[in-house]
Order: C-alpha cells, then sequence, then structure tokens
C-alpha cells in the first residue's frame, strides 16, 4: 500500500515504515515561537535539564504578534527573547520583520521538512509539501533540545479540487466553503491532502492561504504536493537548493475523499463567531462594518495587496469604515511598495501597519468596540478574538474586504469589479 | 480518586474564551493572567472555581491558539481535570503535557454544579448528583506516561528522551 504524504514525510524523518495511527519519534527540521508563546517556551527549557539547542541555526523567535509592542510589559518579553537569542545562538526576526509564517514560508521551510511552532498557524508550510504543525510552548521547548518530538501518524482525508476560480472568488473563498461543510472540528487530528487540476494551478501565495487554515477544521497539517510551482518559488527566494519534489503515492489510503468544483464558488463569508458559520457574501448584503482587515498569515501576501490595490485604486473607502492593512512581511512591504499598492491605500484612505500580525488577535492596532463589525482576511472569528467579546468578526477573501471597505456593508466583491 | 463540583460550559469553547489575547500582556505575570480564566465564557468563573473542581465542555473543547497559557490557568485555577466530547489537537496536547487530565465523554449526563467523582484509573466518571455512572476513552500509551510523571517536562527530565 502507498502512503500519504504524512505518511512519507514521518517515515522518513522517523526512520521507520509509518503508517497512519502509529506514534514515531520524527526528527524536527525547524522549530519556532512567537512573542507570545516564546517567554513561556523559554522559561519553560531554562527550567529543564536541557541546557542547549539541538540546532540553533535552525530555532527562531519572531517577535511579531505584539511588533512593535504596546506596552512595557510585552516590551520586556521581547527582551528575555533577544536574551536567550543572545545566549543559545539561536536566530531572532525582530519587530518589523514580519508574521512567523510569512518569514517559514519565504526563508526556511523546505519540501519534506518536519516544522513545529509554538503558534496554531504553522500549518501555513504545509503549502510547500512541508509536514508543519502547532505547538504548545512544552513541546517546543523540547523540540529545541532534543531536536525531535513525537507524534501519532494523521489520517489523511484526500481534497479533490477541480474547475476554475471564477472573477472575484480565490483560495480564501475555497478553504472557508471546505471549513463550512466539515465543520471546525471536521478534520481533528486529520491531515488534509490538497489534490487536482484547480490545486495543480494554483500559486504558492493561494497554497499558504488554504494550508494556513487546515487548523480551523481540526486538522494537524494541510499539505500540498511539492511541484514545479514550489520549486519557482524557491528558487524565486534564493533557495533553490531547498527544493526537492514529493508526491503522494497513486495508491496511497485516504480515510475519505471530499470532491470540490471551484467554478461554482462564490466569494464566501464567515459570520460570527466561528469559522464554520459560513455563508455566500451575497447574503449578508447590508451588513454594517466599521473595520476592515487586509493581511495577516493568511492573506498578506502581494498576490493578496494587488487584489485589494485593484479594488481600491482611485477610489475612497466608506467614511464610516477604518481600512486597515498589514502586509505579512518586509519582503511583502518592500514590494507592495514598489508595485504602488502601498500609494493606491494610502489615497484611498487606508492605515498601513508595520509588517507584522496587526488586529488579528486582539492586542493591538485595531482593537474593536461595543457592537463593532469586522471584515478581516484573518483566519479566525471567535467570540474576544480582537480584543473586545462584545465585537463581531467575519472572515472573507481579499476582494470581499477590498469591496466592502468601499460599502461600509459586506459587499460581494463581483458587484464592484 | 479525583472529586469536585461540575463547572459546564457548552461547545466550542475556545482558548480565546479561555484567556484572551488581549491579555497577552500579563503573560509573564501568570498569577495575573489566572484571574481571568475562562472569562470570555463566563465571567463568574475564577471566583468561584474550588480546587479539585472540574471544568466540563461539550465539543471541540479548546479549539484555536497553540496558547500553553490556556490549560496552564486552568490547572492554575485547581482544577483536577477537563471533560469533554471532544477535544482540539492541540490544546489536548499541551493540558497533557502540564499534567492536566483532559477525559472524553458524555458530558450530556453531567449539568452545572453536580458533584463528580473520577477514577483516573478505572477510567469511570460518577456524577454523585443524578446517579449516573459511565466511562471515559483510554487516553494514548504515550500521553497517559507523561501524565503519569506530572507532564512533560518532569517527563523528558526523568528519562531524557521520547520513549514509546
Amino acid at each position: 500500500m502507498g502512503k500519504t504524504l504524512a505518511e512519507k514525510i514521518l517515515s522518513e524523518k522517523s526512520g521507520t515504515d509509518a503508517k497512519a495511527g502509529d506514534i514515531v519519534i520524527a526528527k524536527v527540521d525547524l522549530s519556532f515561537v512567537q512573542d507570545t508563546t516564546g517567554p513561556l517556551t523559554v522559561r519553560t527549557f531554562q527550567s529543564s535539564s536541557m541546557t542547549e539547542l539541538a540546532n540553533p541555526d535552525r530555532t527562531v523567535l519572531f517577535i511579531d504578534h505584539a511588533a512593535p509592542s504596546p506596552s512595557s510589559a510585552l516590551s520586556n518579553d521581547h527582551i528575555l527573547l533577544r536574551d536567550f537569542s543572545r545566549q543559545s545562538g539561536c536566530i531572532l526576526s525582530e519587530a518589523g520583520d514580519g508574521v512567523c509564517h510569512q518569514i517559514v514560508a519565504e526563508a526556511y521551510a523546505r519540501p519534506g521538512d518536519v516544522v513545529v511552532g509554538a503558534d496554531s498557524h504553522t500549518v501555513t508550510a504545509g503549502g510547500l509539501g512541508t509536514f508543519a504543525t502547532g505547538m504548545g510552548s512544552s513541546d517546543v521547548a523540547v523540540a529545541f533540545g532534543l531536536g525531535k518530538t513525537w507524534f501519532r501518524v494523521p489520517e489523511t482525508f484526500k481534497i479533490n479540487v477541480t474547475g476554475d476560480f471564477q472573477k472575484g472568488v480565490s483560495a480564501k473563498d475555497l478553504i472557508l466553503h471546505l471549513i463550512g461543510k466539515i465543520g471546525a472540528d471536521g478534520a481533528t487530528y486529520k491531515a488534509l491532502e490538497f489534490h487536482g487540476s484547480a490545486i495543480e494551478k494554483m500559486s504558492m501565495s493561494e497554497r499558504f492561504t488554504i494550508a494556513n487554515m487546515a487548523v480551523e477544521a481540526g486538522a494537524k497539517v494541510g499539505l500540498f504536493a511539492s511541484d514545479e510551482t514550489t520549486k519557482k518559488y524557491l528558487e524565486a527566494e534564493g533557495r533553490g537548493k531547498d527544493f526537492q519534489p514529493l508526491a503522494a503515492d497513486a495508491d496511497a489510503l485516504y480515510e475519505k475523499t471530499i470532491n470540490i468544483n471551484v467554478t461554482e464558488l462564490e466569494p464566501t463569508v464567515s459570520k460570527p463567531h466561528t469559522v464554520d458559520n459560513t455563508a455566500p457574501a451575497r447574503e449578508l448584503k447590508g451588513t454594517k462594518i466599521q473595520q476592515v482587515v487586509i493581511g495577516t498569515c493568511t492573506n498578506g501576501r502581494l498576490e493578496d495587496l494587488a487584489v485589494a490595490a485593484g479594488i481600491l485604486k482611485g477610489k475612497k473607502r466608506a467614511p464610516s469604515v477604518r481600512l486597515i492593512i498589514a502586509p505579512a512581511s518586509r519582503r511583502v512591504l518592500l514590494d507592495a511598495i514598489e508595485a504602488g499598492y502601498i500609494k493606491d491605500f494610502v489615497e484611498a484612505g487606508a492605515i498601513i501597519l508595520p509588517p507584522g500580525c496587526g488586529p488579528c488577535l486582539g492586542l493591538h492596532q485595531g482593537a474593536l468596540g461595543d457592537g463593532e463589525s469586522c471584515l478581516s482576511t484573518a483566519n479566525r472569528n471567535f467570540e474576544g478574538r480582537m480584543g473586545n467579546p462584545k465585537s463581531f468578526i467575519y472572515l472573507g477573501s481579499p476582494a470581499t474586504a477590498a469591496a466592502s471597505a468601499l460599502t461600509g456593508e459586506i459587499t460581494d466583491p463581483r458587484e464592484v469589479m | 480518586m479525583l472529586k469536585g463540583k461540575a463547572h459546564k460550559f457548552g461547545d466550542s469553547i475556545s482558548t480565546d474564551h479561555i484567556i484572551p489575547g488581549r491579555y497577552a500582556h500579563l503573560r509573564s505575570n501568570l498569577p495575573e493572567l489566572a484571574r481571568h480564566v475562562l472569562e470570555d465564557a463566563d465571567t463568574a468563573f475564577a471566583s468561584k472555581v474550588k480546587p479539585g473542581d472540574f471544568v466540563v465542555g461539550g465539543s471541540n473543547f479548546g479549539l484555536g491558539s497553540s496558547r500553553e497559557h490556556a490549560p496552564l490557568v486552568i490547572k492554575m485555577a485547581g482544577v483536577s481535570a477537563i471533560l469533554a466530547k471532544s477535544v482540539a489537537r492541540i490544546f489536548f496536547r499541551n493540558a497533557i503535557n502540564l499534567g492536566l487530565p483532559v477525559l472524553i465523554c458524555d458530558t450530556d449526563k453531567i449539568d452545572d454544579g453536580d458533584e463528580l467523582e473520577v477514577d483516573l484509573a478505572a477510567g469511570t466518571v460518577k456524577n454523585l448528583t443524578n446517579g449516573a455512572g459511565f466511562t471515559f476513552g483510554k487516553i494514548p500509551d504515550v500521553m497517559l506516561n507523561i501524565l503519569d510523571e506530572g507532564g512533560l517536562i518532569p517527563y523528558i527530565q526523568k528519562h531524557g528522551d521520547f520513549k514509546l
């Protein structure tokens, strides 16, 4: 019997013939934390019997969630991370460099790697064919010290995606649709593996958007084959040597197959307060919003900003809406400046945030007021997520977000394109 | 044998309900952070929970973030175990890594305020209030070994490595 991508990678990294359901100890190729989970990880590591990092040059501390810091307490957490980086020899990614998942994709993750991060959206790197998953501070502290961790090899759902996206519809709509279909716990403990003609045609940016949200269906990983698109992406990042082709075996065993034809897909929105509470954007016409966020690890890449700029260029945001743009990394910001998108956004009345997580997790840079609603391109709309349990978060694509910023209400982007 | 009162919550209690991101500035001040435990699900929880009590959820308990602070503040409140119909993957692993048992069982048989008795070794729950008795799903051996040592760090301290 052949192997799924998860079985292939975990077999290689554990030196066993790994099959779904097995417990394996796997080598970890990259482990990382961010500034809200990192301090606990560092303290846990320091309080343990472990003294040295297994792989300092494959251990990264990211300052991205509270960057730059909004408070002295968080600034002190940043000092702790900087000190640990100096003492241990690991890599520090500073405030302003960007969101951990974007930088892991740009600079670190390789097809076939095992990556563990103290952040649930570590799954993003699955777009490169990387077995990347989120863990807590204790697990990552142990990965720091031992360079390995244990996994239960997940069963896999094959997501077979065919057809062609219609104008105004994108990868974000696909993943929201899938989560709406299977539920926020529909893939708990499972791997999602994406196949089909629509997936083969997708850019890396779109693959990252989909992989990023695998955890919102409960999945351990969201995996894509490593193909020519992957190769070209890595070459463009100056990492051509990191490429290796990787695909599931044709006779791999899947727990189930889910077929989606994207030709029929519409712009889709998740309503408060769960990601699986989805509806077509057109059905939410008339829902007033006070804030729009375009960015984050889900949709803060250049392609996302290009789509938004295409809709916003030469127009003005609705006076009732705060329009917030948060590029996912310094590279994305530079490229967006170069392409003229930042000028388009500023002229449209947007606020440009430094590269980082922005207001996604309610820490700063756009917390919501009582009774306010936000349309965000992020990945999570839980009660209280954006700093206020009395507010409402809707999730959508960059096109839906940009269109809604123009009208002040949730808007199907096809109406303004 | 664990004995205490049930604090009942509904389905889909997220890590943002348990410890919201807006308190990230308190994550290096754990006693202060713990005062906000489960605040967005029940503002009174922190003041009424007693050592030994149980947090009882519905399906997909602990979905969301990887923040280990979520099970940590529940443990700091003195909770002896979490009972739920199902639990999100990262939260489950984090709780066990902290030595906090998570028991998968039919929590429809438990109401808020019920007195429960849990036998971890036998795998049974007895509802002393309504007389219902039931079992919980077996915790995988690898996690049970970690739980038995009081968590992942004590486990690694003792064994120096993962032992399957």
